[in-house]
């Protein structure tokens, strides 16, 4: 009976556990770890990768993948830095900004559903695509020197918390509301659990689909205006590799890549997961290339975890 | 003569059914031995033990007098057991000599394919076959009867003694079918024994030495041919001890809700013409792959018609995908209940509401509350065993899976519901249950169609019954007007011209 207790624990609430037990070793470790000024640094370098992942996971439940967001926050990154320098308000920036990102969504998602291409083969595509895109728009030069105002939105703190910070907590909180609330949310797991079903039960699966594309390819707009704001510059080159980090995210948060199950506050914590993994990584010193080989061991480490979850009881 | 190979006391069940029971059948050498029997009497289970996929829960199988302790998938082959199936198992984009030698190439000393060699080798196994065939040819450039011939010449080339082939004509044109008879003989005049499954009776006629009616999971009869005329065969198949518990029920049709006309669809359906009135339950009926399935597709709009009308309450009707069809007030309940019908990775509610969420929602967000009620309402109204509504669909049995599918319907309130094969796969008891759903639909104004492969089924649940052959309704009749044998002959195409069809459906609609 004992045995049955602790598998069920640790199929449930494994991913917690092993957070936990990171953060308690790395504070043993290093007594820096866990003073408030590092724990913010933490959560801020994860809320860009969390923003992205958020968006990813409504495509993956759906049992799709977008290469292209890091090439799509490029693009909506200069599109924004070169509307601020040829002096357009913030607010109309930011909003070309999302509004590119979620144009390029709707590309993606109209190619995969009215193209039937595979979307690993279409976001593949879109990925360089919207990189040269990018590279054309600003002629391979960085756009740099912005106000101070637009600044803040990567600096700036509320009641102490870094702005995005709170821009990622609402992201989460909005998309949890979507996936558990929403018509859109139950279609998107329904989806990928089984698009045949979905059809044959009278909805229009396709545009469901597409929709997922467009929120990845909003959330990789949103990225884009804070990480301009954070670097005061964009570069064409910018959130390039972003995907596969963004990916094992959502995959270390027990999304499953087969599409139909997961959620976004697994994906939170996939994310937070990596950041703190990162961040106590640099603090005890350990080389860079050695990390990149942590971080592989913990991807696939991950999916073993949820394999364990698929097994039955 | 000696038997080559005897199955003896075989047993198979699947939760809920009875596959087989205690079934015995033998082979000689040289020999061709049908086996007939309706859809689902057992007669691919009884293969597929035979090749190796199921095993047995019961029951030996010998080979040249011997028991054989292993009966996997491995040994069978080895032991000189081919299986032809019905879906050929090639794979398309690799050549028709990789494909013969798929895992057993020639190679170089150094690993490589040595083509030249496996070429050769290909080319002497279709040399009896005596056809055009370049074994560099890519499989998938072939028509169904060479692909069918590559799959004869892999089985022959693994030695095999003894081959099983599962409706082997059903893809093949007269001239094709002829060659294959040929083939057939001259395969048996080798040696070679041959297990032939077939729905078409004048074919076994004329080629088996002798046939084994299966039915219900046991034999019922085997004979040498010619002592079992095709009527007694027909008999034999659809005959039944006991009728099986069929719910009566009154029907009182009222207004047509549903008429199609001259629908058409090429390769699928035929000049389709029926009418459909609330409160009626109309049985479909005819062989798997009869085109039942694909007449619903297309009226369903999961597939583009190509000419025909659509007639739902008086208007014509277009209907361009499923959502139309639903929108319009139709339910499928799809034949592959796990492939089609649910999602079994979801609960019970997400399963039963799928359909209704556009009605319980405002401005994209759910009623909750509502939906919860409405599904826990169905799931106690219907009796679906389940824990909670949270409960995975996959964690179901067969026949309550089936129940939530006919929930995501019900709270949908269709004016026609689409039954393709219901029962599929059910036991007993729950199917008397769908029985009872479905003519309490009728009884309360709603129209149903069935489709079944299951005479008796369609037979006592209908209150008219149309039987399809070939894509066409080639005879349509009210409950009782003809027997078991007679729909047999129909679903068989004994009776069937083009011309006979469409008057046959004309008659019917002056009658009414």
């Amino acid at each position: 009976m004992k045995s049955i207790n602790v598998k069920h624990i640790i199929k449930n609430y494994g991913l917690v556990i092993v957070f936990f037990i990171i953060c308690i070793a790395l504070s043993i470790l290093s007594p820096y770890f866990l003073s408030i000024t590092n724990i913010m640094n933490v959560i801020r370098q994860t809320s860009i990768y969390g923003i992205l992942a958020v968006g990813m996971t409504f495509v993956i439940l759906t049992g799709g993948i977008d290469l292209s967001i890091g090439s799509i926050l490029a693009v909506s990154g200069v599109i924004c830095a070169g509307l601020l320098k040829s002096g357009a308000s913030i607010p109309l920036a930011v909003f070309a900004a999302i509004i590119v990102g979620g144009g390029f969504g709707l590309l993606n998602g109209f190619i995969i559903t009215a193209g039937k291409i595979t979307p690993f083969v279409a976001t593949l595509g879109m990925m360089v695509i919207a990189r040269g895109l990018a590279l054309i728009y600003c002629n391979g030069y960085p756009i740099s020197g912005f106000s101070g105002a637009f600044r803040k939105i990567g600096s700036a703190y509320v009641l102490g918390i870094p702005v995005p910070v709170i821009i990622l907590i609402f992201t989460v909180a909005i998309a949890w509301f979507v996936l558990t609330q929403t018509r859109l949310g139950r279609y998107t797991y329904a989806i990928g659990g089984n698009e045949e079903t979905v059809k044959l039960s009278g909805i229009n699966a396709s545009f469901y689909k597409m929709l997922t594309y467009v929120i990845m390819g909003i959330t990789a707009g949103i990225s884009a205006v804070i990480l301009t704001a954070r670097l005061n510059a964009a570069e064409a080159i910018a959130g390039t590799g972003y995907e596969l980090d963004v990916i094992a995210a959502v995959v270390i948060g027990g999304t499953s890549l087969s599409g139909g199950s997961g959620s976004v506050i697994g994906t939170l914590v996939g994310a937070l997961l990596i950041g703190v993994i990162n961040n106590g990584m640099n603090l005890l010193g350990i080389s860079p290339y050695f990390q990149l080989v942590v971080k592989g061991i913990l991807i696939i480490g991950a999916v073993l975890l949820d394999r364990l979850r698929d097994e039955p009881a | 003569m000696d038997h080559l190979l005897r199955m003896s006391g075989i047993s198979k069940s699947f939760p809920g059914v009875k596959a087989l029971q205690d079934v015995s059948f033998d082979l000689m050498q040289g020999e061709l031995h049908a086996l007939v029997g309706e859809n689902g009497a057992g007669k691919s289970t009884l293969m597929k033990i035979l090749s190796g996929l199921y095993k047995s829960d019961t029951g030996d199988i010998f080979l040249h007098g011997k028991r054989m302790a292993a009966t996997g998938l491995k040994e069978m082959i080895t032991a000189g057991i081919g299986v032809i199936y019905q879906e050929l198992n090639l794979i398309s984009h690799l050549s028709v000599a990789e494909n013969i030698f798929i895992g057993r190439e020639p190679r170089h000393a150094i690993g490589t394919i040595d083509w030249k060699t496996l070429h050769q080798a290909a080319r002497e196994v279709l040399k009896p076959f005596e056809l055009d065939l370049d074994p560099r040819q890519k499989v998938y450039t072939l028509g169904p009867a060479h692909q069918q011939i590559v799959e004869i010449a892999k089985a022959l080339s693994l030695k095999a003694e003894i081959l099983v082939m599962d409706e082997p004509t059903a893809a093949l044109t007269g001239n094709e079918v002829d060659r294959l008879f040929r083939i057939i003989q001259k395969l048996k005049s080798s040696g070679v024994s041959i297990i032939y499954i077939s729905h078409r009776l004048e074919e076994v006629q004329s080629l088996a030495d002798r046939i084994t009616v299966l039915r219900d999971g046991k034999v019922i009869v085997t004979e040498r041919c010619g002592e079992m005329s095709t009527d007694e065969m027909i008999k034999h198949m659809v005959g039944r001890t006991l009728k099986e518990k069929f719910p009566r029920y009154e029907s009182a049709p009222g207004e047509e809700v549903l008429r199609v006309e001259n629908l058409t669809r090429k390769g699928a359906c035929d000049h389709v013409s029926f009418s459909l009135r609330s409160g009626e339950i109309l049985g479909f009926t005819g062989l798997v792959g009869a085109g039942r399935t694909e007449i619903m597709e297309t009226i369903y709009g999961c597939k583009r018609k190509d000419s025909g009308e659509i007639i739902l309450n008086g208007e014509s009707v277009s209907i361009r995908s499923c959502k139309d069809a639903v929108q319009k007030g139709i339910g499928l309940i799809p034949e592959e209940r796990k492939r089609q019908g649910l999602i079994l990775g979801l609960s019970v509610f997400d399963n039963a509401a799928l359909a209704v969420l556009d009605r319980y929602s405002k401005i994209g967000i759910l009623q909750r509350k509502k939906i919860s009620r409405e599904v826990q309402h169905m799931i106690d109204s219907m009796d679906i065993k389940t824990p909670s509504y949270r409960q995975l669909v996959r964690n179901l049995s067969g026949g309550n899976q089936q129940k939530v599918v006919l929930a995501k319907w019900f709270l949908r309130h269709c004016k026609v519901y689409i039954f393709d094969e219901p029962t599929r796969g059910i036991d007993v008891g729950a199917k008397v249950e769908i029985y009872k759903l479905m003519q309490n639909l009728a009884r309360n104004g709603s129209a149903v169609i069935m489709i079944s492969s299951e005479l008796p089924e369609v037979m006592n649940i209908s209150d008219r019954i149309a039987v399809v052959f070939n894509g066409r309704i080639v005879k349509e009749f009210n409950k009782g007007d003809l027997s078991e044998e007679q729909v047999m002959e129909y679903s068989l195409g004994l009776h069937s011209t083009a011309a006979d069809s469409l008057n046959d459906v004309k008659e019917d609609h002056e009658k009414h």
